[in-house]
C-alpha cells in the first residue's frame, strides 16, 4: 500500500512528561509529522512531532500519556503531517476532535486530503469583505455590523448567554437579496456536554442539521486534541468555501479551552512563558486559526468566523481575549451588568466593535443614514453612561437639563434598542428607525454626528 | 559555498552541522524545498538558522546550503506599487506562479516558491545624466533617470561603496534591470552597473551628514499636525490597545502625508488590512499631486499567520527600501504596524535559541534592536552628487498587552522616538476618534515646525495652538473637580472653559477617517478652525468677565453652535470662506448678546 510508504517504527522511549514522550534512536522523523503510539495492551493513540534532532524526537500525544510505559510501547512515524480527508458530504455529519466520524454514518469518501495546518492566504488575493449580513439583532446590525468573510468573536463570561446569542445569529443570518443559506462548521473545543447538546438540538430543531458539520471535543476528552479541533474544522471550511463555492459560518467554542491546552503543552516543554504563563507565541498561534477566514478573488465562497471565548474573571485584558482582540476584526462583548439587569442580548456596545462595518453599510447595502446614526448612538449612549456615574455621585438634580436628557436616553437605549427577544428578527430598516425613535428624544442640536440632510430625511419630527 | 546538514528542527529554528565557514547573518537554503533561512548564531561547526517559511515536513539530514551573502533586498525601479512578503517576494507573482503549477492552492502562500523581487523582463526608459566616459564616480552619484511611476522619477545611482572611472554609459533607451547601463573601471578591472543593485538589510545605507528635522510632515490629521506634529525625518510611536485606532491612523498617515514615498509594513497584523490598502490606494488620489496613491507606495506584508521569522526580517526589508528612496533625495515615510509583533518574533526566536530572557521573556537586546531601527530614520544630506537632501520618517505602532503602557516594548520604544501619540481605550469606547489622548501625548517637534507654519500658513499658528492646548489642560483639571461636586459650583469662567473644550473636542480633535471631507484637513483649514473656536472663546470670555453667564454665551449661538462643531465635516478644504462667515456670525451673536445684556443691566 502506497500510503504505508515512509512508515517507521521505534520503541525506545527515554522520557515521559505531561503530554510529551521523548523517543530515541529515531532516524528521519520530520517536524510536525504525525505518529501513532501503540501501548503494550494494543490500544492506539495519536500524536505529533514537536521537536526533532538527528536521533531524538519529542512527540506530543493527543490523548495524553496516562498509562504509557517506557517499555513495550511502539511509536510509529507515519511520514506525513496530520491531514483531514475532505468531502462535501461531511455537511450533516458529526466528527470527533480529530475529524473522525462518530455518528455511525456511512464512510466519508474523501475528495482530497489536506494538511490541517493550512497555509496563509496570500494577502494579494484576498477580497475585502463587504457583504452585509443581517443578523436581526439591533446591537449588532446597527452598531457592530457583521459582514461576510469577517472574523468576529463573542467575548463572554461564564454563565452569560453566549450560546443563545451565537445560535440566534446562526439562525437569523442572511445576506440581503440572496436566498442561499450558510453552511455551518461547528467546532466544540473542550465544552461541557450540555453546551454541545444545546447546539445539537438547536441545529436539529431549525432543520439545519444537514448543512452543519460538527467537530466535537468535550470537556472530559483529552485536552491536547483541542489544539487540533479548530484546525480540522477550518480545513473543511476552507475546502467548502474555496473549492465548493459555499458560504460557510464557522463557530468555534470555547477558544479559552484551546488557549489553556496551549499553555499546558508549553509548560510541559519548559518554554519561557509570556504573560500569565501563556506561551510567547500564543499571538501567532491564535492568528494561525483566526486568519483562516475571509473572501478571495476568483472564488465564490467565503468563511465567516464567530469564535466564542469566556473571559477569565470577566477581564478583557486577560491574555486570551486580549490577543484575540488584536487579531480578529472586532469583538462582541457581553456584560454581566446588563445581564443582571435582565437585558437580552446583554451586549456592551461601547466595548464592542466591528472593524469591517464601514464597507458593509451605506446606500445600496443598508441605508444612507446608517454610519451617522451608529456614530450618534455611540456618542450619545457613552455620554449617558458617563453621566450616570456622575449622577450617582453628585445627584441627578445637580445635572443640567440637557444632561438629564442624556440619562433618559441611556435608559431608552437599553430598554428599547438593545433589548429584544431570542426569536425577534429585526430588519435593518427596523433597527435604524428604532434608533431614530430614541435619538429624537434628545434635543436636535445634540445630534452633532449626523448631517443636516439625514436629519431632514429620517428624524421623526420631519418625517411626519 | 558552505554545505551542511540539518541536525535539529524546532519550530522556525533549524540547527545545521558541518557549517564551518558560514557567515553570521548569511542567507542559506534549507532542506530539499530550499526554504529561505538566515544564520543567527554560530557555535563550533553548527549554525542556528531562522527559517522564513514553514518548517513542517523538514527532516534531520536534509541539506543546508550557504549563499555567500547576507539577507539582501533588490533595489531598483519596480518597487513602487508592489506588495512583498517579509523577505521581499512579490506576493502577486507568487499567486500567478501557483495558479499555473497548483491552481487549487493558488490563493495560499505555499512554501519553497522562488521568485525575484523585481520583474526581469520589464523595460524601463533610461535617460543618462551628464556623466561621461572618464569621469570618476563613487557611491550615490547620479547615472541617470527612469520615470518609475507617474509620481516618482527614479534616480539611478552608483551603488554605495562602489567607485571607479566610467568607461561606458548606456545611451538613452529602454533597458531591463539585468541589462548593464554603465561600466566602471576599478584598478584595471571592469565592473558593470545596472538599474538595480542589492543591499544587505541589516546594514544601514550610508549618508553624508545627518541634519536636524525642520519641516513638518503634514498629515491632514488635525490633532497630529496641530498639537503633536511630526517632522520629516522624525520618529514617532502610536501605542494603543486593540481597536483604539492604530491601524486607521497608520492608513491615514500613509494616505495623506506630505511624503514623496511611503513604505507600509504590515508586520504580524491582519490580512484584510493589507487587502484594504491594496484595493483602496489605487483609487485614492495623493492630495498633494492628485495622482493615484499606489504610485508612491510600497507594501510589505507579513500577516500574523505568516512565518514568524520573516516578520522579524520585514522591518529591515522595509527600512532598507526607505533609505534607498531617501538616497534619491525624497522624503520617505515608513509606517510599521505593529512593532510589537516584530518584538514578539524576536522573543520567539530567542526562546527557541534558549537565550536568557530579560523582562517578560523578551531578549535582553530588545532595547538595542529598537534603538538601531529607529536610528535609521532621519533627514540627511545624501552621498553622491548632485547634492541631495532626503529623509526617512519612521512611525511604529505598538500593541501593548492589555493596553498597559508600562510593558517592555512600549517603554523601550519611548526612549528612541520623539513623538508619542498615546491611544486611549476610554476615548475609543466612546468612539472619539482618533483616540489620541491629548494629556499623555507629546511631540518634540512642536517648536521645530512652528517656523514653517508661520511662514507658509499663518503667523498666529503657534499662538492658537498653545491656547487650544491650555484650554484642554484646564478642562482636564476641572474634570477632577466636576467628578466630585458637579458643574454647578464652578465659576462662570470655568464653565466657559468646559463649554469651549467640548467644542474643541467635538469640532476639532475628533476626526472621522471615513468621512470624505473630514478625513483630510488642509493646513489652512486647520488654522481657520482653530481661529473660529479661539476667537469665539476670547470674545465670550470678555463677556463672562463682564458678568454675563457662560450658558448665555452658548445660547446666543443658537444653531451656530452645531454649525461650528460640524464645520470639520461640512466645509471642504476649498470653501474656507464659509468658516470665516461662521466666525463672523458667531462674533456678531456675542456682540448682540453684549449690547442686550448691557442695555438690560
Ligand atoms: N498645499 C499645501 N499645504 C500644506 N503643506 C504643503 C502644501 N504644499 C506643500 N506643503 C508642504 O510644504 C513642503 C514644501 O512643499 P514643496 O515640496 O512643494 O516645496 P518646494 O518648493 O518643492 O520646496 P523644497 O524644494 O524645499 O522641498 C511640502 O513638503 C509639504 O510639507
Ligand atoms: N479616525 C477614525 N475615524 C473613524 N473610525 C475610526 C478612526 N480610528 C479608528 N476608528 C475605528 O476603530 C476601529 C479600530 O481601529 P484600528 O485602527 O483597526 O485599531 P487598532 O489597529 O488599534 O487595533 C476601526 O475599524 C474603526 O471602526
Ligand atoms: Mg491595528
Ligand atoms: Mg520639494
Amino acid at each position: 500500500m502506497s500510503s504505508l510508504y515512509g512508515i517507521r517504527e521505534y520503541s525506545k522511549i527515554v522520557e515521559i512528561k505531561g503530554p510529551l514522550i521523548v523517543v530515541e534512536g529515531v532516524s528521519k522523523a520530520s517536524y510536525d509529522e504525525i505518529v501513532e503510539v501503540e501501548l503494550s495492551d494494543g490500544t492506539k493513540r495519536r500524536g505529533r512531532v514537536l521537536d526533532v534532532s538527528k536521533n531524538v524526537a519529542v512527540v506530543q500525544v493527543f490523548e495524553g500519556t496516562t498509562g504509557i510505559t517506557t517499555t513495550g510501547t511502539r511509536v510509529r512515524f507515519l511520514g506525513r503531517p496530520l491531514e483531514l480527508p475532505v468531502s462535501e458530504d461531511m455537511l450533516g455529519r458529526i466528527f470527533n476532535g480529530l475529524g473522525e466520524p462518530i455518528d455511525n454514518g456511512p464512510e466519508i469518501v474523501a475528495e482530497e486530503k489536506y494538511d490541517i495546518n493550512g497555509s496563509p492566504i496570500n494577502p494579494a488575493v484576498r477580497a475585502y469583505p463587504e457583504d452585509f449580513i443581517q443578523t436581526g439583532i439591533s446591537a449588532i446590525d446597527g452598531m457592530n455590523t457583521l459582514v461576510r468573510g469577517q472574523k468576529l468573536p463573542i467575548f463572554s463570561g461564564s454563565g452569560l448567554p453566549h450560546n443563545i446569542l451565537a445560535a440566534q445569529i446562526a439562525r437569523q443570518a442572511t445576506v440581503k437579496g440572496e436566498g442561499e443559506e450558510f453552511g455551518v462548521v461547528f467546532a466544540a473545543i473542550g465544552i461541557k456536554y450540555d453546551d454541545y447538546i444545546f447546539f445539537k438540538k438547536f441545529f436539529e430543531e431549525t432543520g439545519a442539521l444537514n448543512r452543519v458539520a460538527m467537530f466535537v471535543n468535550l470537556a472530559d476528552e483529552p485536552a491536547m486534541i483541542r489544539l487540533v479541533t479548530p484546525r480540522v474544522a477550518l480545513t473543511l471550511a476552507e475546502y467548502l468555501a474555496y473549492e465548493k463555492d459555499l458560504h460557510i459560518l464557522v463557530i468555534l467554542t470555547d477558544m479559552t479551552n484551546y488557549a489553556e491546552a496551549l499553555r499546558e503543552i508549553s509548560s510541559s516543554r519548559e518554554e519561557v512563558p509570556g504573560r500569565q504563563g501563556y506561551p510567547g507565541y500564543m499571538y501567532s498561534d491564535l492568528a494561525s486559526i483566526y486568519e483562516r477566514a475571509g473572501r478571495v478573488h476568483g472564488k465564490k465562497g467565503s468563511i465567516t468566523q464567530i469564535p466564542i471565548l469566556t473571559m477569565p474573571n470577566d477581564d478583557i485584558t486577560h491574555p486570551i481575549p486580549d490577543l484575540t482582540g488584536y487579531i480578529t476584526e472586532g469583538q462582541i462583548v457581553l456584560s454581566r451588568d446588563l445581564y443582571n439587569k435582565g437585558i437580552y442580548p446583554p451586549i456592551n456596545v461601547l466595548m464592542s466593535l466591528s472593524r469591517l462595518m464601514k464597507e458593509g453599510i451605506g446606500p445600496g447595502k443598508t441605508r444612507d443614514d446608517h454610519a451617522q446614526v451608529s456614530d450618534q448612538l455611540y456618542a450619545s449612549y457613552s455620554r449617558g453612561v458617563d453621566l450616570r456615574s456622575l449622577a450617582a455621585v453628585v445627584g441627578e438634580e445637580s445635572l443640567s437639563e440637557t444632561d438629564r436628557k442624556y440619562l433618559k436616553f441611556a435608559d431608552l437605549f437599553e430598554k428599547k434598542f438593545l433589548t429584544q427577544g431570542v426569536r425577534e428578527n429585526r430588519s435593518i430598516e427596523n433597527t435604524l428607525d428604532l434608533a431614530w425613535d430614541i435619538l429624537s428624544d434628545l434635543p436636535e442640536e445634540e445630534l452633532t454626528n449626523i448631517k443636516e440632510e439625514m436629519i431632514k430625511k429620517y428624524h421623526p419630527k420631519y418625517k411626519k | 559555498m558552505v554545505k551542511g546538514k540539518i541536525s535539529r528542527i524546532t519550530g522556525p529554528l533549524v540547527i545545521a552541522e558541518n557549517m564551518t565557514g558560514v557567515q553570521m547573518y548569511e542567507m542559506v537554503r534549507v532542506g530539499e524545498e530550499r526554504l529561505i533561512g538566515e544564520v543567527t548564531r554560530i557555535k563550533g561547526d553548527q549554525a542556528y538558522i531562522q527559517v522564513y517559511e514553514s518548517t513542517t515536513g523538514l527532516k534531520p539530514g536534509e541539506v543546508v546550503e550557504g549563499t555567500g551573502s547576507p539577507l539582501s533586498v533588490e533595489l531598483g525601479p519596480g518597487l513602487l506599487g508592489n506588495i512583498y512578503d517579509g523577505v521581499q517576494r512579490p506576493l502577486p507573482f507568487i499567486a500567478d506562479l501557483l495558479s499555473k503549477t497548483s491552481p487549487k492552492r493558488s490563493i495560499f502562500v505555499e512554501k519553497g516558491v522562488e521568485v525575484s523581487p523585481l520583474p526581469r523582463d520589464k523595460k524601463w526608459h533610461f535617460m543618462p545624466s551628464e556623466i561621461k566616459t572618464g569621469d570618476k564616480v563613487s557611491g550615490g552619484d547620479l547615472l541617470g533617470l527612469v520615470q518609475e511611476t507617474e509620481l516618482i522619477l527614479h534616480k539611478v545611482m552608483v551603488p554605495p561603496n562602489t567607485f571607479g572611472e566610467i568607461s561606458w554609459i548606456a545611451p538613452e533607451g529602454d533597458y531591463t534591470i539585468v541589462d548593464p547601463i554603465a561600466e566602471i573601471k576599478v584598478n584595471g578591472k571592469v565592473k558593470e552597473l545596472y538599474l538595480s543593485h542589492r543591499w544587505p538589510v541589516r546594514f544601514p545605507r550610508p549618508y553624508n551628514l545627518k541634519l536636524d528635522p525642520s519641516e513638518p510632515l503634514i498629515t491632514g490629521l488635525r490633532i497630529i499636525d496641530t498639537l503633536f506634529p511630526m517632522a520629516k525625518g522624525g520618529t514617532g510611536m502610536i501605542p494603543g490597545g486593540f481597536g483604539t485606532g492604530k491601524t486607521v491612523t497608520m492608513h491615514g498617515l500613509a494616505q495623506w502625508s506630505s511624503a514623496n514615498v511611503v513604505l507600509y509594513i504590515g508586520c504580524g497584523e491582519r490580512g484584510n488590512e493589507m487587502t484594504e490598502v491594496l484595493e483602496r490606494f489605487p483609487t485614492y488620489k495623493d492630495p498633494w499631486t492628485g495622482k493615484p496613491l499606489m504610485e508612491r507606495t510600497v507594501l510589505i506584508a507579513n500577516t500574523s499567520n505568516m512565518p514568524v521569522a520573516a516578520r522579524e526580517a520585514s522591518i529591515y526589508v522595509g527600512i532598507t527600501i526607505a533609505e534607498f528612496y531617501r538616497d534619491m533625495g525624497y522624503d520617505v515615510l515608513l509606517v510599521a504596524d505593529s512593532t510589537s509583533r516584530w518584538a514578539e518574533a524576536l522573543r520567539e526566536i530567542a526562546g527557541r535559541l534558549e537565550e536568557m530572557p530579560a523582562e517578560e521573556g523578551y531578549p535582553s537586546y530588545l532595547a538595542s534592536r529598537l534603538a538601531e531601527f529607529y536610528e535609521r530614520a532621519g533627514r540627511v544630506k545624501t552621498i553622491g552628487s548632485p547634492d541631495r537632501v532626503g529623509s526617512v520618517t519612521v512611525v511604529g505602532a505598538v500593541s501593548p498587552p492589555g493596553g498597559d503602557f508600562t510593558e517592555p516594548v512600549t517603554t523601550h520604544t519611548r526612549r528612541f522616538t520623539r513623538v508619542f501619540w498615546a491611544l486611549d481605550t476610554a476615548l475609543a469606547y466612546s468612539r472619539h476618534y482618533p483616540a489620541i489622548n491629548w494629556i499623555l501625548s507629546y511631540s518634540a517637534y512642536a517648536d521645530t515646525v512652528s517656523e514653517w507654519w508661520a511662514k507658509n500658513v499663518d503667523p498666529k499658528w503657534k499662538e492658537y495652538r498653545d491656547e487650544i492646548m491650555d484650554i484642554l489642560l484646564r478642562e482636564n483639571e476641572l474634570q477632577e473637580i466636576v467628578r466630585l461636586v458637579g458643574t454647578e459650583s464652578l465659576d462662570e469662567g470655568d464653565k466657559l472653559v468646559l463649554d469651549v473644550a467640548r467644542m474643541i473636542r467635538e469640532g476639532f480633535l475628533k476626526q472621522n477617517a471615513f468621512d470624505p471631507i473630514d478625513t483630510f484637513t488642509s493646513p489652512k483649514k486647520q488654522v481657520e478652525l482653530m481661529k473660529l473656536i479661539i476667537d469665539y472663546y476670547r470674545k465670550a470670555r470678555e463677556l463672562v468677565q463682564n458678568g454675563i453667564p457662560a450658558a448665555k454665551t452658548r445660547e446666543s449661538l443658537g444653531r451656530l453652535y452645531v454649525d461650528i462643531i460640524k464645520a470639520r465635516f461640512n466645509i471642504p478644504n476649498d470653501k474656507l470662506e464659509m468658516i470665516e462667515d461662521l466666525r463672523k456670525h458667531a462674533l456678531d451673536a456675542l456682540e448682540e448678546l453684549k449690547s442686550k445684556e448691557v442695555k438690560g443691566a
